[in-house]
């Protein structure tokens, strides 16, 4: 979706604010939905649909709200649509009936080996052949993506050279939306600054990418 | 140290992010903390978390991991040819040797800063952040005039944080838009040499192993 999140590009939020000796957080509540998302990825995610969820807040909301603020939108988002919670247990905070659950809330020992172990994104047991080499030249397609997509809108339509593979990983376009991992290859891709925003800007800069083989396709021109 | 206020501290025309906290009254933060009360006991009598769960990650992530991990990564490849070596070859497997991994470090990258060549780290999608070496990500990380503008205009980005880039250095952006996740490896500072491998960490900062800063004698 061509959503408010794909901030990439934009120049009028003016300079970057920062805080000296920042806390990890700011607030109590910051804690503990932080905690609720990651405990309750096991029964609402993958993390793709969390992203997701976020990026389908209404754009002013979005923009208006704080970073952890989203979070608690993503949660109950998330957990609504799966049907483990209504809109009125969630304003008065009390249980009504309750959906099975799959398998029992993990632990604090799970939750600490899950941490420490991570969720890889890489599938080798799928042996795709990339198509594209070290060093070839690909154009990030100029396409729409209705859901959740990785494809930033400011590299579509653009092109830039491939400088690294980094095997086969699953692909958020479908995981977000419970349509299967379709791992495939997964390369970083380098533009020129001057590709991506015009004949202006600066000869020394540019942006490397991670861009999936489906957003990718062989260019023949530029940059 | 106060939380800054953006519109003091920097430009005077500069829009207020709701990102930070001077900008969200105290009743706001007063109807959040309810909110999150509601849906934390909701799903708990659900049984879609468990409280101890909740307060091991909380602990975790406020008190384990941070950017003194990364430190001492940078530190080790500065002393250490050979594991630099295998650092810039395979990030993940040489963070490990030092005890360091898991959830959003499964797929490391580490750039090297270089005379030549001046890394820095964004997520212009949401905040995706090397989590094992790094820790949660500041405010100013996750929010939109960060990741808006250092894909586009890195150099005036860089100058907020006081580091000049010369003209003839490559800036090389980021952008962890999958779940690769990137460190800088800065440039070992001139008149270290004589310094421990310890007394070096202590010389490295969060912002210049996302690039934003380099690392400096004090």
């Amino acid at each position: 979706m061509n959503g408010i999140h794909d901030l990439g590009g934009l120049t009028g939020f003016g300079p970057v604010a920062r805080e000296d000796d920042e806390p990890v957080f700011h607030a109590d509540w910051q804690r503990r939905i932080f905690a609720l998302n990651m405990a309750s990825l096991a029964f609402l995610g993958p993390v793709d649909r969390a992203r997701h969820a976020i990026e389908r807040m209404n754009s002013f909301d979005y923009l208006a709200t704080s970073y952890y603020e989203h979070w608690i939108a993503a949660i109950v988002t998330m957990a609504k649509d799966l049907g483990y919670v209504t809109d009125e247990e969630i304003e008065t905070g009390r249980a009504g009936e309750t959906k099975p659950l799959p398998h029992p809330a993990p632990n604090a020992e799970m939750v600490e080996g899950l941490i420490r172990g991570g969720m890889p994104a890489n599938r080798d047991d799928v042996h795709l052949k990339p198509a594209f080499d070290l060093g070839a030249r690909v154009r990030a397609r100029h396409i729409e993506v209705a859901g959740h997509t990785r494809l930033a809108r400011y590299v579509r339509g653009k092109v830039g050279v491939v400088t690294a593979r980094h095997g086969c990983h699953v692909f958020p376009d479908t995981v977000a939306h419970d349509q299967g991992e379709h791992a495939q290859p997964l390369y970083t891709v380098r533009f020129e600054a001057r590709e991506l925003w015009g004949d202006n800007v600066s000869r020394r800069d540019c942006v490397y990418i991670d861009l999936w083989e489906a957003y990718l396709e062989p260019a023949h021109r530029g940059p | 140290m106060s939380e800054h206020d953006p519109d003091h501290d920097h430009h005077h025309d500069a829009p207020a992010s709701p990102y930070h906290r001077s900008a969200r009254p105290a009743e706001r933060d007063k109807a959040l903390a309810e909110r999150v009360e509601k849906i934390e006991s909701l799903l708990i009598a659900k049984g879609l978390v468990d409280k101890a769960a909740l307060d091991k990650l909380v602990d975790i992530y406020e008190n384990d991991l941070g950017p003194l991990n990364g430190a001492r990564v940078v530190a080790h490849a500065w002393v250490d040819p050979d594991y630099r070596r295998r650092l810039l070859n395979n990030a993940t497997a040489a963070i490990g040797e030092l005890g360091f991994g898991g959830l959003q470090g499964e797929h490391m990258v580490v750039v090297e800063n270089t005379p030549q060549v001046h890394n820095v780290v964004v997520c212009t999608l949401c905040s995706c952040y090397p989590w094992p070496v790094l820790g949660l990500p500041p405010t100013w990380y996750k929010d939109a005039a960060y990741r808006s503008r250092v894909v586009i205009d890195p150099r005036s980005v860089l100058t907020e944080f006081g580091t000049t880039v010369d003209d003839d250095v490559e800036v090389r952006v980021w952008d962890s838009s999958a779940e690769v996740r990137y460190l800088v490896l800065p440039e070992r500072p001139a008149g270290t040499e004589h310094l421990s491998e310890d007394q070096l960490v202590k010389l490295i900062d969060r912002d210049s192993l996302i690039g934003v800063k380099k690392v400096l004698v004090s």
